[in-house]
């Protein structure tokens, strides 16, 4: 269950100005059934003065959502509507001594019922511009949608990136793989770690060549790596022969004759093949013979 | 006064019985099961015992057949990665929308890996269609995970028949029956399921240990390897005090296996029709032939659940809400979507599930406590207008979209 404050249980457990307001004369209804939080907000100005008589709400949505509703028509009493548009979710949040991060966006709803019902009064149309998304990084409170939208405009491709535009995942890192998740989305795939607006290599369509030499020192340095491996295992492997794309071993100890030689021989061939770029293939010193 | 727990489906209290033998395993029996000394030499009786006791709870024929684990959600990833990787040319799952996510999410992350995932739709009543299914078997299918029973609603597939028609065209068949395990009678030597994933801690054995049942001769790979410990199929120390626990609470489980169907059973219907007729305009979810004995999930409509459940708790009553909102994603439950539920009624959807612990009186109180928490927050909601909904609710307040 959430850890709500003190004043969000004592807002939600006897929620202030609830209820339909009569005479009301600016109505703002805001929020989305599918989410789960939709609020009514009722307010009673005074033509005159602007000032803000009295205000209720009805709200449809889980206790913080009635708490910041309740929070809300506390606040704006008795302000002027210049004043009563000043105030700031976070103001709502404050008042009610904090929100968990999942839970901001009913503040927001706050803020934006507001906004609606003072359109309303002046008989503006309010439009709103905020989405919202799954919330993503818990650390920052930022959603999905304001990922994504920070990682189009800004043509960003990196996590690192991203948390340097937005902080999401700048905190516990537990959201990284969502954040490299939208990047693959919006990006069609992920970048590696390189600066974006440093200079791309020049992805020439040929590899440079290795010489002879340079390819048999690389094929003995990719063995060397794998000894150790083998050697726990009371095995080794030593380099025979390199025929062009075949390249000959000798398993010793426990690798000889093992069943699994054939599974070991196809992954001393994986990372040959990962190594040098090229397919080649390996076999045991026994296969040369028939030659 | 006392409080009353009637959240059972999200986890149960450790019978006493499991506690007073799961005790010694932490003191003088703390020998680890592998060592050739007398210290390992009785605990790995006790685990045969245990073993032996979730066979027959199971109705498996084998006690190898029983794999131990950490969890429910383990049993689930390594039964659905065994299948895939034990048959690497068959690259289809079958599964339903209304699966936990133990094999949901892992599913999702299977289809970015390019394997293909059938999710089996349901109707308003939870059921699926078996002929939808039929018609998805075939031999590029490595693995129909089908849940026994849902977690949320208490729906039952039919899980028997689904595994026959599996198996005769020569697919693996699993099920994640955690919330089946220990509420109703199961015979796994009858069937034709070859996996079976069971939790500890929701029939009342501790938290951290669960089971993956394996039917002899199916083809497996093991998730962790590093080790000889169930036959190699689980590597890791045994969780020897755990596994103690669960079999006695498997024991208890078969004890007590009439009385979920009746006595548990009755509880629950008493509650049932005890809010119904005391609040209007709310409903209960699921297939209410062909459900789990212990479950009532009731949608109370336009009010939502995380007000009621904590208005709930002020009374010492504990229950869960179908809504998300309780969960931290906005959008209501898969379940309650997958079954068209509309959101005015899915996010306000409260699960009350019982044991044979909870009691008659238990059950009144609730009933007595229901009724003003759901007037109250009527009260607060815009659909909602003195003693009934407000003339075409969905029209008579439409916010805007935020």
């Amino acid at each position: 269950m959430w850890d709500y404050s003190e004043k969000v249980r004592e807002h939600f457990f006897n929620p202030r100005n609830s209820g339909p307001l009569e005479n009301a004369n600016g109505t703002g209804d805001v929020g989305s059934i599918k989410c789960g939080d939709a609020l009514r907000l009722m307010l009673k100005v005074n033509p005159e003065t602007e000032l803000i008589e009295d205000a209720h709400f009805q709200t449809f949505g889980c206790g913080s959502a009635i708490a910041s509703s309740s929070a809300l028509t506390e606040i704006i009493k008795g302000k002027t509507l210049d004043e009563a548009l000043k105030v700031s979710n976070q103001d709502i949040a404050d008042y009610l001594d904090g929100l968990p991060p999942e839970k901001m966006h009913c503040s927001v709803m706050g803020r934006e019922a507001l906004q609606a019902a003072i359109a309303n009064y002046r008989g503006e149309v309010w439009s709103d511009d905020h989405e919202e998304g799954d919330l993503v990084c818990k650390c920052f409170a930022i959603d999905a949608v304001m990922i994504e939208d920070t990682v189009r405009a800004n043509g960003l491709r990196t996590r690192e990136e991203v948390t340097n535009y937005t902080k999401a995942g700048g905190g516990c890192s537990s959201c990284h793989e969502k954040v490299e998740d939208i990047l693959i989305a919006v990006n069609g795939r992920l970048y590696n770690s390189e600066p974006k607006h440093g200079k791309a290599p020049a992805q020439s369509a040929v590899k440079p060549r290795l010489t002879n030499y340079q390819r048999i020192r690389k094929i003995e340095d990719t063995l060397e790596a794998i000894r150790p491996m083998l050697q726990r295992d009371h095995g080794d492997v030593t380099l025979i022969e390199v025929d062009g794309k075949k390249i000959y071993v000798a398993l010793s100890g426990a690798c000889q004759g093992c069943q699994m030689e054939s599974a070991t021989l196809g992954g001393i061939q994986q990372k040959l093949v990962e190594a040098l770029g090229e397919l080649v293939r390996v076999l045991p010193v026994g296969a040369m013979a028939h030659h | 006064m006392k409080p009353i727990y009637m959240d059972n489906n999200a986890t149960t209290a450790c019978d006493p019985a499991v506690v007073a033998a799961m005790l010694p395993f932490f003191t003088e029996q703390f020998g680890n099961a592998s060592s050739i000394h007398s210290f390992g030499a009785q605990v790995g009786k006790a685990l045969k015992e245990a073993r032996g006791k979730v066979q027959t709870l199971l109705g498996a024929a084998q006690d190898s057949e029983i794999v131990f684990n950490s969890c429910g959600t383990e049993s689930d990833s390594t039964a659905i990665l065994s299948a895939i990787k034990a048959q690497p040319e068959r690259r289809t799952l079958i599964t339903t929308v209304v699966e936990h996510p133990a094999i949901l999410s892992l599913c999702d992350q299977l289809e970015k890996e390019s394997y293909v995932v059938h999710k089996l739709r349901v109707n308003k009543k939870g059921r699926i269609d078996l002929d939808e299914y039929k018609s998805l078997l075939n031999d590029r299918v490595a693995v129909a995970s089908i849940m026994w029973a849902n977690n949320e609603t208490g729906t039952l597939f039919p899980v028997e028949e689904m595994a026959e028609m599996a198996h005769e065209k020569g697919i693996m068949f699993h099920t994640d029956a955690v919330q089946a395990v220990g509420k109703l009678p199961i015979d796994l030597k009858t069937t034709k399921i070859d996996m079976l994933s069971l939790s500890g801690h929701k029939l009342h054995a501790p938290k951290g240990i669960g089971v993956l049942y394996l039917r002899r001769n199916t083809r497996f790979r093991p998730l962790l390897r590093g080790g000889h410990q169930e036959r190699g199929r689980r590597a890791g120390t045994e969780n020897s005090a755990a596994i103690v626990g669960l079999g006695v609470a498997c024991d208890l489980a078969v004890q007590h296996m009439a009385d979920e169907n009746t006595v548990v059973k009755k509880l629950r219907d008493r509650l049932e029709r005890g809010i119904l007729a005391r609040v209007r305009n709310s409903f209960v979810n699921g297939d209410t032939l062909y459900r789990l004995p212990n479950t009532a999930s009731i949608a109370f409509e336009y009010v939502e659940g995380e007000g009621i459940l904590l208005l709930l708790n002020k009374e010492g009553i504990a229950a869960s809400s179908g809504s998300a909102c309780t969960s931290g994603s906005l959008e209501p439950s898969h379940v309650m979507r997958a079954m068209g539920i509309p959101y005015t009624a899915a996010h306000g959807t409260i699960r009350f599930s019982l044991s044979r612990y909870n009691t008659e009186e238990e059950v009144d109180r609730v009933i007595a406590a229901v009724p003003p928490i759901i007037a109250q927050l009527r009260k607060l909601s815009p659909y909602w207008s003195g003693e009934g909904p407000v003339t075409n609710p969905e029209q008579a307040f439409q916010p805007e979209y935020a």
